[in-house]
């Protein structure tokens, strides 16, 4: 750095040039006085716009149904009622509504595609998600998939509990950034029930193509992870240790 | 003990222990609901202010809201309470002592204020702001001094200071100094310019220190750097000789929070020492700089006080605070709307948490500064943060925390921008540190008016700091 601090600037150049490619911060903005210019401003409140919109917009299942013909879909509500519920009681997010009832299925796999932060990262990702990730688990035999509204990630330990299931994958919609407000992240949880805490997770985040993670490149590592797992008996911390192909992305 | 009683509205409440008192007493917020603290009705909450407003000071001296022997925080805390400290306000209840604060404050006896410091403690101080509406916690803290330093003075009055933050999502050099050089051309950076490292490694920690600290010396400018690292991390960053001005350290009221962060009070201290010993000071020698927030500890599942109960967030927050001043900070600060609607969930609730932070930091004698900031899933926004910041502003507020144009792109959340401290300090009347307005006006960065200039990418200051950079 001290090297570069003395090296003169080649004249002409907008001196800023360098600089704004090497960071995508909000910088030299110019000013209006003490504030923002209008332009500015207003590009800010529209990426804050389109994040608020994603957390608020209302999960669709009917979309999410038409997006993945032929597959069976069930729907579950959490015990919270609604999104100011949802976002003041995480607890209530974790936990299914009274008088849920799943069919017992036994099956080696439950897929639950949650709301979470942006319902507007299922409407965009979950039904191209849940196909990749089918393909790549042909001798699995999977539940019918659950749809949940107003869920936190650790509702499907209590899904994947009632459906009997060995394993459960929860696809849900991630917290929205300012610059990111689709992006859909998954989380793999071996012999799931109540009580499991993060570290017996694993997780791939930022499910976003084309900007984030590939279909294809997420169903790769979670296929991965959930063949680690059923060898493993586990998933969490234990897991991610197994080797370099298993690092989530 | 027996139980408090407190009646309104025809409608009598019992508070078993100072735990549930606290708890019910304090206005609405999302994370004493969510750990089942919170008064269950409005009356229950005057109820249990006006219980609190007739119980002694000198109570919180006796009776624990965290238990003694279980936790250091409340040992750290009582055992070293200055009793002298105490005298003035030793006779009086908790709503004697708030209208005690309003007379100095209305008399603008700073001196008696913030004498009281080594003599309260944090619950003391956390019931106190719970018999307080906004208003006055603005006219107290604008009356509580303190002043602390290392190579800029902080918390002088008629001063407003800001800590530039130029994360970036991979620690990239340019993209690191990019931030740097657009906050200083916008006066930011007084208080600090303090990086979150996206990777907490000691190659990383050192790199970045060695960076900033090469921005500082080319340009002589009279501020200090912080990459907030865990302490563990700085003090190997210390062994390998990195240029430290400030150990930085997230610090929770309960021993077992801070536990979860991986700190112990030792460690505090250990790190301490280290800094102070390489005495790079100007001005002053404080080398410590930490980072609080409502809700840390119930996010731990460590907010529990006596006999398992769960003790509310504010209460708690305070009680960080008296960790952070064992250690003679030059910098602390709430990140008041960070931790998400589950523990603040509106604009209405953050702003009040703002306000009650620096107000019980201030008190127990601590700089103290705040992240005015929000997530997208709570019911904030840039007008609720506009408020906060002129409040802070008028309640004499340490320093802000300012990031370029309020989007943090390696946190993901937004703060305040550089120039939302130039609108703070325009509209009330404030100045940046005087070391660092010295430097902006030798940079010719100020207009005659003192005012942080309007430049063109090629003005010759600009291009001053912009053609190192950008080399």
């Amino acid at each position: 750095m001290s090297e570069a601090l003395d090296r003169p600037l080649p004249p002409g150049n907008d001196p800023w040039t360098v600089l704004r490619a090497a960071t995508r911060a909000r910088v030299a903005l110019g000013r209006a006085g003490d504030a923002l210019p209008t332009a500015r401003e207003l590009e800010f409140r529209a990426a804050h716009a389109a994040a608020r919109d994603a957390v608020h917009q209302p999960l669709d299942p009917d979309a999410v149904r038409a997006a993945l013909p032929g597959r069976e879909l069930l729907e579950v509500h959490s015990a919270a009622p609604d999104r100011a519920t949802y976002l003041q009681r995480p607890d209530l997010g974790r936990q299914l509504a009274e008088g849920t009832a799943l069919p017992r299925t036994d099956a080696d796999l439950a897929v639950v595609v949650a709301d979470g932060l942006s319902p507007r990262a299922v409407h965009e990702h979950a039904a191209g998600l849940v196909t990749a990730l089918l393909e790549r688990l042909p001798g699995w035999h999977v539940a019918p998939l659950v749809l949940a509204h107003q869920a936190r990630v650790a509702l499907g330990d209590a899904v994947g509990q009632a459906l009997g299931a060995r394993a459960v994958v929860v696809l849900i919609g991630e917290r929205p950034g300012l610059s990111s407000a689709d992006s859909l992240g998954v989380y793999l949880t071996w012999d799931p029930r109540p009580g499991r805490v993060d570290s017996e997770r694993n997780c791939v985040s930022n499910v976003r193509p084309p900007h984030g993670l590939s279909y294809a490149q997420a169903a790769d590592t979670v296929a991965a992870l959930l063949g680690a797992a059923r060898e493993l008996g586990a998933s969490g911390v234990a897991l991610k240790d197994e080797g370099p192909a298993l690092t989530a992305g | 003990m027996s139980a408090r009683r407190g009646t309104v509205g025809g409608h009598t409440f019992e508070f078993p222990t100072l735990v549930e008192l606290l708890a019910r007493a304090t206005p609405l917020r999302s994370g004493d609901v969510l750990a089942g603290c919170a008064a269950e009705s409005a009356a229950e909450r005057v109820a249990a202010q006006e219980v609190l407003a007739d119980l002694p000071l000198a109570t919180f001296l006796d009776e624990q809201v965290v238990g003694y022997d279980e936790d250091d925080v409340t040992r750290l805390v009582l055992d070293t309470h200055d009793a002298a400290a105490f005298a003035p306000v030793a006779s009086l209840t908790v709503g004697e002592f708030r209208d005690r604060l309003l007379a100095w404050a209305a008399a603008g006896d700073e001196a008696s204020i913030s004498a009281l410091a080594p003599g309260l403690t944090p619950e003391m101080v956390a019931a106190t702001s719970k018999l307080m509406r906004n208003a006055d916690l603005v006219a107290v803290g604008r009356r509580t001094r303190v002043v602390t330093g290392l190579r800029s003075t902080i918390g002088l009055p008629g001063t407003l200071a800001s800590r530039l933050q130029p994360n970036h999502p991979t620690d990239d050099p340019l993209g690191v100094t990019a931030s740097i050089v657009d906050g200083l051309l916008q006066g930011s950076g007084d208080a600090v310019i303090g990086i979150n490292p996206a990777t907490d490694s000691p190659a990383r920690t050192v790199a970045l220190l060695e960076l900033v600290d090469a921005v500082i010396e080319r340009y002589g400018i009279p501020t200090q750097s912080c990459v907030l690292a865990h302490v563990t991390t700085t003090l190997r960053a210390l062994e390998q000789g990195a240029p430290v001005d400030l150990v930085f350290q997230s610090v929770a009221g309960t021993q077992e929070a801070n536990r979860g962060f991986g700190v112990t009070l030792d460690l505090l201290a250990e790190a301490r020492a280290g800094a102070l010993a390489l005495g790079r000071g100007t001005v002053g020698d404080n080398v410590t700089y930490f980072e609080t927030g409502q809700g840390s500890a119930l996010s731990a599942g460590a907010h529990l006080g006596v006999g398992g109960r769960p003790v509310d967030q504010q209460t708690l927050e305070a009680r960080a605070y008296g960790v952070a001043r064992h250690y003679a900070p030059l910098l602390v600060n709430t990140v008041v709307g960070f931790i998400g609607p589950e523990y603040l969930y509106d604009g209405k609730q953050v702003l009040r948490a703002g306000l009650e932070d620096h107000f019980c930091g201030k008190l127990l004698g601590l700089p103290m500064g705040v992240d005015v900031c929000y997530t997208n899933h709570a019911e904030v926004d840039g007008d609720d943060t506009d408020s906060l910041m002129l409040l802070l502003g008028a309640a004499g507020c340490s320093f802000l925390i300012a990031v370029p144009g309020s989007d943090d792109v390696m946190l993901h959340y937004q703060s305040l921008s550089f120039t939302d401290v130039l609108t703070a300090r325009q509209v009330l009347g404030l100045r940046p540190a005087p070391e660092f307005e010295a430097w902006l006006a030798r940079m010719d960065l100020l207009d005659d008016a003192g005012r942080v200039r309007e430049l063109a990418p090629d003005a010759p200051a600009a291009r001053a700091l912009l053609a190192a950079a950008s080399a």
